[in-house]
């Protein structure tokens, strides 16, 4: 296990399990331990890391279905802030792409600290003082409000060029991330459990049925972290402007959508009826496999752009495309 | 919630990237493979692995270095990386090249002559293998023994300065062309208790007397598979293969190498160059290329990460398991997208084109998730990896 990957499990073992608010007293451990700003500049007061090692971290956040904002505050918000010359703010952020007066579906919204805005001509900060925020939630009962924009903002700036699209890979990377640790997550719960239950006089995890059944979902979930693990070693290598960098995220959050499914599927059917209960914790990981594969980028939209990209390519690139070399 | 991250093994290793050097090495595959094409030399097929017998292209690629890269330069090999190979092999199978001469013994021989050959049997096959001139097949299944690779019968009797082979193999891809296989066979009478013991390895040169050798046609009727039948084959000591009774670590120890090449998701990738081209300006199919090519980057960066870590010394047989089902399904996969998407009906009259690759996948399609071990039984090595069983 990577270095940071074990600071990451120590702080996340102790996160709670239930509420759908943010756990406090893991935030601040995040932000103790320099994981809640983990890729930002050190300038900014981050830890400067590549995005290879966020990947860990936000692998295991979603494992351990954590109730903290971040992607937004590290990958998108303190980014964006502090690219555009914005002080990053302490404490949560959230960041949220929009053209109108109404944000909509901005994730956390009525628990951080400061919503960044991008518009399509600004980068805003609002400080959350006199907005009006409108509770809405994601499948997991996470935090997803809508807030009404108001005249005051904090601090603005020109967008940069390029920031845009940038957001967009950042956000779905991100959301990548959390997919895969999810997955994985609620693999090793339902093996987990495969290895309690008893049926017949055996644990069901003895049946052949179901070992092929958890090994199709390994296989998933397998090439889950792989794509979401690949997708931000490109980022690392080539940084967002770079084809190599979109064909990846846009593979990566296509295949982690479509793995979650399968994944949550062969989770609830080897559980039985109880995983299909609210008293059980087994939702906490599927409400949010179903939930994050339609954010940042439904995988059905990431594929047709990824569809269009080759095709627009011709079929003799698509070799060079996926080997990342013309 | 409590901490279940650590409880499961890893599944895949951590991403590798190839070395900057790899960059050069593929753009002279490429320009190679492009020039030949160019020529009319071959034209893409699906399945090339298996179908694609051309002792020509092989010699070619032992011209150019590009066989035994892995085996060391006093054996004739280059001295090269693991990942040196990957590249190559990678770039030979995307462009559907006839690579099946050298397939096995550049894969799997070289590799085990290597670990475990004498520097006799070294001396005699290697230089030949990467030369492109010596081609091997593996004689591990029987009739009697597919997935339950313990239940093989063949015989072999301790003689004077040798050994005597009596049985059967079957499924024996390229016999009918080839030097000399690896045969698996029972060198000490079968222990209920202990079915993998008394099982040894021999090296058997295919012109040897009292091996005959019988064609078993596919369904294209093409002839890849043999049955070759032993009646009496003598075997001198010299030919043994690593230990006596050590048969069974030697072939399963080799297994991570032979289940997570790109050859487990590439088969029938020319087909799907091929379905691209039939698409140019056709709209409505991007969701369904794209989700095929999220599958495919995500196949290689597995099989990439697995490469990685073998070249590092480990044995990931967990993670090769896993990217040999997702793998050989996917190669699937490709054949059925080819279907829905285009409505040309495979021909297998047809000389090369869409028709005549979509023929050629779908009747090569049932291998796919048998040979090198089934689906189902690499599950079961995935279960077992999480400690199901
Ligand atoms: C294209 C191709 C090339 C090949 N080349 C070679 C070669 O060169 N040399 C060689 O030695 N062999 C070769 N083989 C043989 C191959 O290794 C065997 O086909 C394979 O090991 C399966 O054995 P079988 O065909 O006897 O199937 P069986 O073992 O009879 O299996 C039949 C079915 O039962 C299932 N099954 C069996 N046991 C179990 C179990 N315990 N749990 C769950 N399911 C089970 C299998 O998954 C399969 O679906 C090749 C096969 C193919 C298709």
């Amino acid at each position: 296990m990577s270095e940071v990957l074990e600071l990451a499990e120590s702080v996340l073992s102790g996160s709670s399990s239930t509420g759908t608010d943010l756990d406090a007293a893991l935030w601040r451990a995040l932000e103790e331990t320099g994981l809640a700003r983990l890729t930002l500049a050190e300038a900014a007061g981050g830890s400067g890391a590549s995005f290879a090692d966020a990947a860990e971290v936000l692998q295991a956040t979603g494992a351990h279905a954590a109730r903290v904002p971040l992607v937004e505050t590290d990958l998108l918000a303190g980014w964006l802030l502090h690219s555009h010359g914005i002080a990053v703010p302490d404490g949560p952020l959230t960041a949220v792409a929009a053209d109108g007066d109404t944000l909509t579906r901005v994730a956390w919204a009525r628990e951080v600290a400061g919503i960044v805005v991008l518009t399509p001509s600004e980068v805003l900060l609002l400080t959350v003082d006199g907005l009006e925020i409108t509770a809405g939630a994601n499948l997991a009962e996470e935090p997803r409000d809508t807030v009404t924009r108001p005249e005051v903002v904090a601090a603005r700036a020109d967008l940069a060029p390029g920031a845009a699209a940038e957001f967009r890979l950042r956000a779905a990377l991100g959301r990548a991330q959390l997919l895969a640790g999810a997955a994985r997550g609620a693999l090793a719960r339902t093996v987990r459990y495969a290895g309690e239950r008893v049926q017949f006089g055996r644990p069901i995890g003895k049946f052949q049925a179901v070992q092929q059944q958890l090994a199709l979902a390994a296989s998933e979930v397998a090439a889950s972290g792989a794509a979401a693990s690949a997708a931000a070693a490109t980022a690392d290598r080539d940084g967002f402007g770079a084809p190599s960098t979109a064909f990846a995220v846009a593979a990566a959050k296509a295949r982690t959508g479509e793995a979650a499914g399968e994944v949550a599927r062969i989770a609830h059917q080897v559980h039985g009826a109880i995983g299909f209960t609210r008293e059980h914790d087994l939702r906490l990981l599927t409400t949010r496999l179903w939930a994050w594969r339609d954010e940042d980028g439904s995988d059905a939209q990431w594929q047709a752009e990824l569809g269009a990209t080759v095709l627009a390519a011709g079929a003799e690139a698509l070799w060079p495309l996926v080997t990342g070399t013309p | 919630m409590t901490s279940t991250l650590s409880r499961l093994p890893a599944l895949v290793p951590p991403p590798t990237e190839l070395p900057p050097r790899a960059a050069a090495l593929r753009a002279e595959v490429r320009a190679f493979l492009a020039e030949e094409r160019a020529a009319g030399a071959w034209s893409p097929r699906a399945d090339v692995w298996l179908s694609g017998w051309d002792e020509r292209f092989t010699r070619e690629l032992g011209r150019r270095g590009w066989l035994g890269m892995t085996i060391p330069v006093e054996y004739g090999g280059h001295g090269l990386g693991a990942l040196d190979r990957y590249v190559v092999t990678e770039e030979l199978l995307a462009a559907g090249a006839p690579v099946a001469a050298h397939w096995v013994a550049d894969r799997q021989i070289g590799p085990t002559l290597m670990r475990f050959g004498t520097e006799e049997q070294r001396r005699r096959y290697l230089p030949r293998i990467a030369a492109g001139e010596c081609y091997f097949g593996i004689g591990m299944s029987e009739p009697d023994a597919g997935s339950d690779l313990a239940a093989v019968r063949t015989k072999a009797v301790q003689v004077d300065g040798g050994w005597e082979l009596t049985g059967t193999k079957v499924w024996t891809s390229g016999a009918h062309h080839a030097h000399a296989f690896f045969a698996l066979a029972r060198s000490a009478p079968k222990d209920d208790a202990n079915r993998h013991a008394g099982l040894s390895q021999f090296i058997v040169d295919l012109d040897s007397p009292g091996v005959q050798i019988r064609p078993i046609p596919l369904l294209t009727g093409a002839h890849h598979f043999n049955e070759v039948v032993f009646d009496r084959v003598f075997i001198p000591d010299a030919q043994v293969l690593g230990e006596l009774g050590g048969g069974w670590a030697q072939v399963t120890g080799e297994l991570a190498f032979e289940r997570s090449g790109p050859e487990r998701f590439l088969s029938t990738f020319p087909l799907l160059t091929a379905l691209l081209g039939e698409l140019t300006g056709v709209s409505g199919t991007e969701r369904e290329v794209g989700r095929i090519v999220s599958r495919l980057w995500t196949l290689r960066r597995m099989s990439l990460a697995v490469a990685g870590s073998l070249e590092s010394g480990e044995a990931p047989e967990l993670a090769a398991a896993v990217v040999k089902d997702l793998g050989t399904r996917f190669e699937n996969e490709i054949v059925d997208a080819a279907r829905t998407l285009v409505a040309i009906p495979p021909d297998p009259g047809a000389e090369s084109g869409f028709a005549r690759l979509l023929a050629d996948a779908v009747l090569h399609a049932p291998g796919f998730t048998l040979r090198g071990g089934t689906n189902e039984v690499l599950r079961g090595i995935v279960a077992r990896g999480m400690g199901l069983r």
